[in-house]
């Protein structure tokens, strides 16, 4: 796994690797959202120095490399675009270990694949829709009027996440 | 801690993941979710919808050298960040939205104390400090109101909110909050438009006090 060579071992060919997977995909992102070519590339860069400084933070038993990258993503373009810093959650007192459970991770990514198969079976324009919303093109009056936001067939593969992400949290709390 | 039963509504959480809520609603969400692991695991939740969704988009072709220039920088030495922690009743976002300085409070009478963080033409976010056993100025809303309490609990007609607990009101409610007697209660309080006080002395006092 490229993610974990590159937080465990600071391994840069790995880290190479996710920069070729994920790049040209964060540009995309990027783009949506109205930065120029040359801005795009710039933010797109940004994140990823991010992932590589951060890559401490990183853990599999939570969260699927995607999720995170997304998250990093979404904060910097906002960083950049309003020129503050988001405000960001309280990290919880989490240390990476050196062996992660494996069939946690497994969980993580049997669920990303439930995910993408439900969001792979909605109707083109519900698909707009959510993308419209997690990629940041929602306005002001949308967030607050609380319609059109399809969630209903993909509420089920969220709620079972929940659950397990609910576990992992109180795992954390009690240790 | 207190049960939290009042949380972030979905479509809040969603726009927060996704950057397009305002700064001053991101403060309290964050706040919210420092206190509150079943929003926190409901955000990575979303986070993976959006993960999910990122792993789905077209590849856009990036200029030859950006690939090179991005390795090159990799042993940059990494600037400072402060890390803010919890501080009392404050969680770790609220402490760095005041750069890890204390409240700076100004009384607004009756006990009644703010200390605005942040306040622009996007909306304005601030921490209101209520003895208890007192009532905080009847309002009503020109906009969106989030409402954390931090610290003590306070009632109102839509029901009771307690550490951790998030009051969202809208352009419809007129409320009259009322702290439960015992410790001061602290809320960090957020809205995308001026409160107006219904009497009409609060009102004349609304510009002086920025509230």
């Amino acid at each position: 796994m490229w993610m974990l060579a590159v937080r465990d071992n600071r391994d840069r060919v790995a880290f190479g690797r996710l920069f070729d997977h994920f790049a040209p995909r964060l540009k995309a992102v990027v783009l949506r959202s109205g930065s120029g070519d040359g801005q795009a590339e710039e933010i797109v860069q940004e994140v990823m120095l991010t992932v590589w400084r951060k890559a401490a933070q990183f853990d599999p038993e939570r969260a699927q490399v995607s999720s995170w990258i997304y998250q990093i993503a979404r904060n910097r373009q906002i960083d950049v675009l309003r020129k503050e810093n988001r405000p960001v959650p309280e990290e919880l007192g989490y240390e990476a270990e050196a062996e992660p459970d494996a069939s946690r991770v497994v969980a993580v990514e049997q669920e990303s694949g439930k995910l993408r198969a439900a969001l792979g079976a909605l109707t083109p324009e519900q698909r707009m829709v959510i993308e419209k919303a997690y990629f940041g093109e929602m306005t002001h009056q949308d967030i607050r009027d609380d319609t059109g936001l399809p969630l209903g067939t993909i509420k089920s593969r969220i709620r079972l996440g929940l659950e397990r992400l609910r576990h992992e949290l109180k795992g954390l709390r009690d240790e | 801690m207190t049960q939290i039963v009042h949380h972030v509504p979905e479509r809040l959480l969603v726009a927060y993941a996704a950057g397009t809520l305002p700064q001053a609603f991101s403060l309290v969400v964050a706040a919210h979710v420092s206190m509150c692991d079943e929003c926190r695991a409901a955000l990575e939740a979303h986070q993976a919808v959006g993960g999910a969704l990122l792993e789905d988009e077209p590849l856009i072709n990036l200029s030859g050298d950006m690939k090179a220039d991005l390795m090159a920088r990799l042993d940059d030495a990494v600037p400072d960040e402060p890390v803010y922690r919890r501080d009392g009743p404050f969680p770790a976002p609220v402490v760095a939205a005041m750069k890890g300085r204390g409240p700076r409070w100004t009384k607004l009478g009756g006990g009644v104390k703010q200390s605005i963080l942040s306040a622009d033409a996007t909306g304005s976010v601030r921490l209101l400090s209520i003895p208890g056993g007192q009532a905080v100025p009847d309002h009503t809303h020109g906009g969106l109101e989030l409402t954390l309490v931090l610290q003590g609990a306070f009632a109102d007609e839509t029901g009771r909110f307690g550490a951790g607990d998030l009051e969202v009101a809208n352009d419809d409610l007129e409320h009259k909050p009322i702290a439960e007697p015992g410790p001061d209660c602290i809320c960090l309080a957020a809205t995308d438009a001026p409160l107006r006080f219904r009497a009409l002395v609060p009102r004349l006092l609304q510009p002086l006090f920025r509230i």
